[in-house]
C-alpha cells in the first residue's frame, strides 16, 4: 500500500507538472494574454502601403506597447490599406492629431506601428481616423532608391574623371 | 527473378496482413477503453511506468536542445542584427515541432521498447494465456490501460520538453550571450500564437503518443513468442514508431501550417 | 464417485465429440471422443508431444477444432460469443504447465489476482481466501516470494493455488507433479482428490505419473496418434490386453509406441546431403 500511494503521488506530480508546462507555454511564451487584453477602443489609420504589417503586431507610444493591430483591410474607394488599430484604454487621452508609422523592428524583424502624439487638445474617440500615416519603408523601393543615386553617382564621377587613363 | 518477386510479394502480403491485424487489435482494444473508468488505478500505474520514469531523459533532452537552439540560433540572427529575435526562434521551432518530435522519438526509445518487451514477454511466458483462461481479456486489462496511459503521458512530456528547452534557449541566449531578456520574451509572446502554435503542437504529440503506443503495444501481443521474436518485435516498435511520428509529422505540419 | 446432480439426466460436465484440430498441416487430433463425467477425475495420457496441453486449450476455447464440438455443461464452447465465452471461463481453472504466474506480481498477488478481477469482496476476506489456498499448497510462507524467487515446483504449486482461486466447477491440470518431490507429490495428488470431492469438483489431469494417477483417476484416457486409443478406469486399463497401453504403462522401450517424432531415418539424415540441423 506505501508503495502504490508513492506511485500514485509521482503520478499526480507527474500529470501536475505536464498541465504546469502547458499552462507557462500558453501564458508566457504565447500571446494568450493578447486575448484578455482585448478591452480598448478602435481607430483608422490609412495607409499607401503597409508592407508586411500583420494582424495582432503592437502598436506602440514611445516605444511602449499601446494596443494591438485589430484588423488590416484594402479600402475599396481609395485602395490604400485600412488598417484598425485597437488601444488600450488607459492611453483615452491621445491628441487628434496624433500620427501612425510603420516601423520595422531591426534590419529584418518584425513591423509595427509607432505612434507620435500632436499637440492638439481634442483627443481620438472610438472610430476616429489617425489622418497623418507614414508608410512602410520597403526594402526593395529603398535598394531600387539607393541604386538609382549610386548609378547616377557613378556616372557623373565618370563623365568627371573622363581624362584618366 | 523469379524468387525476387515471390520474396517481394511475400512480403507486401505479410504486411498487409500485419496492418490488418494491427487495426482490428486497435478496435478491440478501444471498445475496451470505457471500462477503464471504473479501474483508474491500472492507468494510473501505466502513466507512471511511461511518464514519470522518462522525466529524466524528456527533461534533459529538452534543456540540451534548447540551449543548442539557443547558440545557433545566436549565430544565425546575428549577423542581420535580429538577435532580439532569438526568443521567437526558439520557442516557434519547439512548440511547432521540437518539442512533440523530439519527445516522441525518445518516448518510443523509452517507453515504447519498453511495453513492447514486456507485453511480448508475458505472451512468452504464457501469462497472456493464463489471464484468458481466469476469464480477464489481456486486451482489456494489459492493453487498454498501456495504450490510454501513452496518450496521457506523451503530450504531458512534450509540453515539460518544450517548457524546459525555452528555459534552456533562454539561458544561453541571455545568461551567456547577452541577448536582451525583455526583448527575448516580450517578441517571443508577440510572435507565439496559443492556438497556431501551442494548441497545434499540443495535438501534434497527442497523435504521436498514440501511435506510438499503439505500435508498442501491438508489436507486443504480434510478436512471435519467443526471446528471438520478442527482441525483433522491441526492434520494430522503435523503428516503424519513429517512422510513423516523422511522417505523421510532415502531414501534420502541412495540414497545420499551411 | 460421480454423484448425480438435481436429476441432470446427463451429467457429463466435458463432452467432446470427433475432434479434429491440425497444425499447419500436421493432424494432432483425428476423431477424438472423451465424455467426463460431473464429479471425476478424468485423467488424460500419452506420450510427449501427442498434443495433451493442445487438448486442454480446445477445451478453454482458446483454440478453435477444425472439427467436431466440444461441450461443457451442456454448452459448445466454440458456438459461444466473446462474453458467454469468459463467464463460462470463470467457471474453469486451469494449471499451465509453465506455471504461468505472473512475474510483476508475489504469489500472493498471483493467487489474489482472478478474486480482485471477479469478485467484490473486501480486502480482509481476499487475504483470507488466498492464504487459505496458498497452505494447502504448503506455500503460505512463501506469499511474499516474486516468481523469479520460486522454484519451478513451488511455481506450480502457486499456480496450482490460483487455478483454484475462484472454486471453477471444471479444473485442468496439465501435469501438476512434474517437479515435485516425492512428499509434495504424493501431497498434491491427495490435494487434487480431495478438492475433488469436497468442492464437487471435476477434474482433468494430464500427467505422465502412472502410479500417482491411476491411484486418483476415476477413468483413464491414453491418447495417441490423434485418437484415444484406451478408456477406462485404472484397473482396466491394466487388465487391457492392448500392447500399445502396456508398453506405455510400463514404461518399456519397445513396442508400437514410437518415441522419436516423425521424420526420416537417422541414416538418412546422417548421410544425406540435405542437412536438417538448421543453423543456431
Ligand atoms: N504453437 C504451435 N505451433 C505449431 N505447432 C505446435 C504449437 N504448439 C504445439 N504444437 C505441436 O502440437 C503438438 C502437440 O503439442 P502439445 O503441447 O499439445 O503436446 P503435449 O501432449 O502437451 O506434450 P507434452 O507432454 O510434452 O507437454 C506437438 O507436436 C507440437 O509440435
Ligand atoms: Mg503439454
Amino acid at each position: 500500500m506505501q508503495n502504490s500511494r508513492l506511485l500514485e503521488t509521482g503520478v499526480g506530480l507527474f500529470v501536475l507538472l505536464g498541465l504546469g508546462a502547458l499552462l507557462i507555454l500558453a501564458l508566457k511564451v504565447s500571446n494568450i494574454s493578447a486575448f484578455q487584453q482585448t478591452q480598448g477602443y478602435d481607430v483608422i489609420a490609412q495607409f499607401q502601403n503597409i508592407g508586411g504589417l500583420k494582424v495582432r503586431a503592437p502598436v506602440t507610444l514611445a516605444g511602449v506597447p499601446v494596443g494591438r493591430v485589430e484588423n488590416i483591410a484594402v479600402d475599396p474607394k481609395t485602395f490604400e490599406a485600412r488598417v484598425v488599430l485597437t488601444i488600450s484604454d488607459k492611453y483615452a487621452n491621445l491628441p487628434q492629431d496624433t500620427s501612425a508609422s510603420i516601423y520595422t523592428a531591426g534590419l529584418l524583424g518584425e513591423q509595427y506601428i509607432g505612434l507620435q502624439p500632436g499637440g492638439m487638445d481634442e483627443v481620438l474617440k472610438p472610430g476616429d481616423e489617425i489622418m497623418l500615416t507614414q508608410s512602410a519603408v520597403v526594402l526593395e523601393q529603398l535598394i531600387g532608391q539607393f541604386l538609382y543615386s549610386t548609378a547616377a553617382g557613378t556616372s557623373k564621377s565618370n563623365t568627371d574623371g573622363g581624362q584618366e587613363p | 527473378m523469379i524468387e525476387w518477386l515471390r520474396l517481394f510479394g511475400e512480403q507486401t502480403l505479410a504486411a498487409t496482413a500485419r496492418l490488418g491485424r494491427g487495426h482490428m487489435f486497435l478496435l478491440r482494444v478501444l471498445l475496451g477503453l470505457p471500462g477503464l473508468l471504473r479501474r483508474p488505478g491500472l492507468v494510473i500505474n501505466q502513466i507512471y511506468a511511461t511518464g514519470v520514469l522518462s522525466l529524466l531523459i524528456i527533461a534533459v533532452s529538452g534543456l540540451f536542445v534548447g540551449m543548442v537552439l539557443g547558440l545557433q540560433g545566436y549565430n544565425t540572427l546575428v549577423s542581420f542584427g535580429a538577435e532580439q529575435s532569438l526568443g521567437v526562434l526558439v520557442a516557434l521551432s519547439l512548440t511547432r515541432e521540437l518539442g512533440p518530435v523530439v519527445s516522441a522519438l525518445l518516448f518510443s526509445g523509452r517507453a515504447g521498447s519498453a511495453l513492447t518487451a514486456e507485453i511480448g514477454l508475458m505472451k512468452a511466458t504464457e501469462q497472456l494465456s493464463g489471464m484468458e483462461m481466469m476469464a480477464v481479456d489481456p486486451e482489456r486489462r494489459i492493453v487498454a490501460p498501456r495504450l490510454l496511459g501513452g496518450m496521457i503521458a506523451l503530450p504531458l512530456l512534450a509540453a515539460i520538453f518544450t517548457l524546459v528547452g525555452v528555459f534552456g534557449g533562454y539561458f544561453v541566449g541571455t545568461v551567456l550571450l547577452g541577448v536582451d531578456s525583455g526583448a527575448f520574451w516580450s517578441q517571443m509572446q508577440a510572435q507565439v500564437s496559443f492556438t497556431e502554435d501551442v494548441v497545434n503542437g499540443v495535438i501534434k504529440s497527442l497523435v504521436f503518443g498514440f501511435v506510438v503506443t499503439w505500435t508498442a503495444v501491438f508489436e507486443g501481443v504480434d510478436c512471435t513468442p519467443t526471446s528471438e521474436g520478442v527482441s525483433r518485435a522491441t526492434t520494430r516498435t522503435v523503428v516503424h514508431s519513429s517512422l510513423a511520428v516523422l511522417g505523421l509529422d510532415f502531414i501534420l505540419t502541412a495540414l497545420m501550417f499551411d | 464417485m460421480a454423484t448425480d446432480t438435481g436429476g441432470r439426466t446427463n451429467d457429463c460436465v466435458v463432452e467432446i465429440e470427433n475432434l479434429h484440430f491440425s497444425r499447419g498441416t500436421r493432424q494432432i487430433f483425428a476423431g477424438v471422443n472423451i465424455s467426463i463425467r460431473r464429479g471425476e477425475v478424468a485423467a488424460i495420457m500419452g506420450p510427449s508431444g501427442t498434443g495433451k496441453t493442445t487438448l486442454l486449450r480446445l477445451i478453454g476455447g482458446q483454440l478453435r477444432p477444425d472439427a467436431g464440438r466440444i461441450r461443457i455443461d451442456g454448452v459448445d464452447v466454440h458456438t459461444l460469443k466473446r462474453r458467454a465465452l469468459y463467464q463460462l471461463r470463470k467457471r474453469m481453472g486451469m494449471l499451465f504447465q509453465s506455471g504461468a504466474l505472473f512475474t510483476h506480481l508475489n504469489c500472493f498477488e498471483n493467487v489474489a489476482f482472478p478474486l480482485r478481477e471477479h469478485t467484490r469482496l473486501s480486502q480482509a476476506l481476499i487475504r483470507h481466501l488466498v492464504l487459505i489456498k496458498l497452505e494447502a499448497v504448503g506455500l503460505r510462507g512463501a506469499h511474499a516470494l516474486y516468481p523469479a524467487e520460486l522454484s519451478g515446483g513451488m511455481a506450480r504449486r502457486v499456480a496450482l493455488a490460483r487455478a483454484l482461486a475462484l472454486d471453477p466447477m471444471v479444473v485442468m491440470y496439465d501435469e501438476p507433479f512434474s517437479g515435485q518431490d516425492p512428499i509434495s507429490m504424493g501431497i498434491l495428488v491427495r490435494l487434487i482428490r480431495l478438492l475433488n470431492d469436497a468442492l464437487g469438483l471435476t477434474s482433468i489431469v494430464v500427467s505422465h505419473d502412472v502410479a500417482e494417477t491411476a491411484e486418483i483417476a476415476d477413468r483413464v484416457h491414453v491418447i495417441s496418434a490423434g485418437k484415444v486409443v484406451e478408456s477406462g478406469s485404472p484397473q482396466a486399463l491394466r487388465a487391457s490386453s492392448s500392447e500399445w497401453v502396456q508398453q506405455f504403462l510400463n514404461a518399456l522401450p519397445d513396442g508400437p509406441v514410437p518415441f522419436h517424432y516423425p521424420g526420416p531415418s537417422l541414416e538418412e539424415d546422417l548421410l544425406g546431403h540435405r542437412g536438417a540441423g538448421a543453423a543456431l
